[in-house]
């Protein structure tokens, strides 16, 4: 087995036996904490699709981790309160099923998507940075400004929603699932960058121009990259709304985009286990040393300037010896 | 034989600002032939190169490609129909293996880009054209090397090989023999004669040898313009590209 091989593995471990302990000898915050870094994780595998393989820095991904939340937050809390959505042009009732609320939160965080990549995709490099910011920004004050939902307070639905079998609230079940979404996301992004897509994704990241002489759009391809990273990010802000069974405006704000960044950076952008590493670091920074002081984020950013001027494949280049994985 | 030309320029024209980069060229490229493109640097030999791949618009004129207009179409799509070209300096996926590089090709002039499920490695359709080309362009043996790993001379035939998966209906090699030494070039040369019976090359070169040596039909370019075209003997005779061009080298 090569090294990448077990580092993979050992970050995964890491991950679902640290909750497995935690649990068995009866730290339920700690496995809740660990649901977080699963969460987090799978909006980082979300923005590393694009980000780390397609070379897309997308500076907004907090929009749609933000859309994943509201979608489920709106869609419980009708159901809640047993009122419609709409009524026009026909009924829509809210639910609590997460197998009903996913779809809808991939529909939708897919559409924004669409209609943000369109017009951003015309634009590269720091422009590219600066336009997904500026949408992200725009969604941000449209949830701050929209007393129906919450506005700046945000919106509570205060049961976590249901699974067929499982009892949610049970913090290792919703750890179990969080973490079953994650490795399919992880699966799934490890077959697409061996195929076709990601083959072409990869190619006109690192020449443009020779992709486009060998007769491939770059377009279409970094478009539909950014519209798959943006659905995995969106479902990471679904269960994140639901492990919190909250839902507010700082889930959209830029910081998280700026967080969603920092995992992959931590881990290793264009690595599959790259935002998992760098979101497992992160939680447990954060818990370990956000209790000793709120000024923790100095240590993270020294953390950070390290990697990137000494280990710029991250935590899981740095153990494996490699440069950038080569997904082919 | 055939004697429609395979590409045909009429009357291209480009200006940026006062500068005239390409003014009213007109040339065509024939079937079997390698018809090379010299001229000093600056004289707009690229410019010309980017306008009929279509990267650059031109101002006015028009470039047929088998007696189609292709004016309107973007450098992807004419890629597709087979104009393939390599660039001045290498051009290739760096962290891509030789194998995945020209599979690349294989799968961008195929027109299929969007399979999201069996690895491009595992994909007959993809692998056994691409090793064929490899084999062709000689760099058998080296599928599995990094491109980034490779001798200057062998990402030249790395190019040669990703523009042969396209299926060429047409070659544009833009100074392939730049930077190659004696031996690499005497190899590059022949593998470039070869290539002929593939598809005929439009072929910008300042290896005056190497032009002597594979050109049937030699247009020299100057400040946007051609000034002669004719087979090697003639631009050798003539006067004028001797003065502007050729100086004391002939």
């Amino acid at each position: 087995m090569s090294r990448l091989a077990l580092v993979n593995i050992a970050v995964l471990g890491l991950l679902i036996g640290g909750a497995l302990v935690a649990h068995l000898t009866g730290h339920a915050f700690l496995v809740t904490l660990a649901t977080k870094a699963a969460i987090f994780a799978l909006a980082g595998v979300g923005l590393n699709f694009a980000l780390g393989y397609g070379g897309l820095v997308s500076f907004g991904h907090a929009a749609f981790f933000g859309i994943g939340g509201y979608v489920t937050g709106i869609l419980a809390s009708h159901a809640m309160s047993g009122t419609p959505l709409t009524t026009l042009p026909y009924t829509m009732n809210g639910t609590n099923e997460m197998l009903a609320i996913w779809p809808m939160v991939l529909l939708v965080s897919g559409l924004a998507a669409l209609a943000i990549g369109a017009l951003s995709l015309r634009t590269s490099g720091v422009y590219f940075i600066m336009v997904t910011l500026a949408f992200a920004q725009m969604i941000y004050w449209f949830a701050i400004g929209w007393p129906a939902y919450g506005g700046e307070d945000g919106l509570s639905f205060y049961v976590r929603n249901t699974f067929p079998g499982v009892p949610t609230m049970r913090p290792l079940n919703y750890f179990l699932i969080c973490t079953a979404l994650l490795l399919l996301a992880l699966g799934f992004t490890a077959v697409v960058m061996r195929a076709r897509f990601g083959l072409a994704l990869q190619a006109a990241r690192r020449n443009t121009q020779r992709t486009v002489a060998v007769g491939i759009r770059p377009f279409g391809i970094r478009l539909t990259a950014f519209v798959i990273s943006a659905m995995i990010t969106g479902l990471a802000g679904s269960l994140y709304a639901d492990l919190n069974r909250f839902v507010s405006p700082a889930m959209l704000n830029w910081h998280m985009s700026g967080e969603i960044m920092v995992f992959i950076i931590l881990g290793g952008v264009g690595r599959l286990m790259g935002p998992v590493a760098g979101a497992v670091v992160f939680v447990t920074m954060e818990h370990l040393l956000g209790g000793i002081t709120e000024y923790w984020q100095v240590l993270l950013g020294l953390v950070l300037l390290a990697i990137v001027l000494w280990a710029p494949g991250g935590i899981v280049g740095m153990l494996s010896g490699r440069g950038r994985d080569n997904a082919h | 034989m055939r004697t429609d030309p395979i590409l045909e320029i009429r009357g291209l024209r480009k200006s940026f600002g006062a500068l005239i980069a390409t003014d009213d060229v007109s040339l065509t490229l024939m079937p079997g032939e390698i018809h090379a493109l010299i001229g000093p640097n600056g004289a707009g030999k690229s410019t010309l190169i980017k306008q009929i791949v279509g990267e650059l618009s031109a101002d006015g004129g028009e470039v047929r490609f088998e007696g189609q207009r292709i004016d309107s179409l973007d450098a992807a799509a004419r890629a597709r129909l087979g104009l393939a070209r390599s660039f001045q300096v290498s051009s290739v996926i760096p962290d891509f293996t030789v194998l995945q590089n020209v599979c690349l090709a294989v799968q961008g002039g195929s027109g299929r880009s969007y399979g999201f499920l069996r690895p491009v490695l595992s994909d007959p359709a993809l692998t056994e054209p691409a090793r064929f080309h490899i084999q062709q362009a000689g760099l058998d043996g080296r599928e599995d090397f990094a491109a980034a790993a490779l001798s200057h001379g062998e990402r030249r035939k790395l190019e040669v090989a990703m523009a042969l998966a396209l299926r060429p209906r047409a070659f544009l090699l833009d100074e392939p023999m730049a930077g190659m030494g004696t031996e690499g070039a005497g190899q590059l040369v022949a593998l470039l004669s070869d290539l002929r019976s593939e598809a005929p090359i439009l072929l910008v070169e300042h290896d005056m040898d190497a032009v002597f040596r594979l050109a049937d039909r030699i247009s020299v370019l100057v400040y946007g313009r051609i000034i002669a075209t004719g087979t090697v003997d003639e631009i050798r005779g003539n006067p004028e590209v001797r003065r502007s061009y050729l100086g004391e080298e002939a």
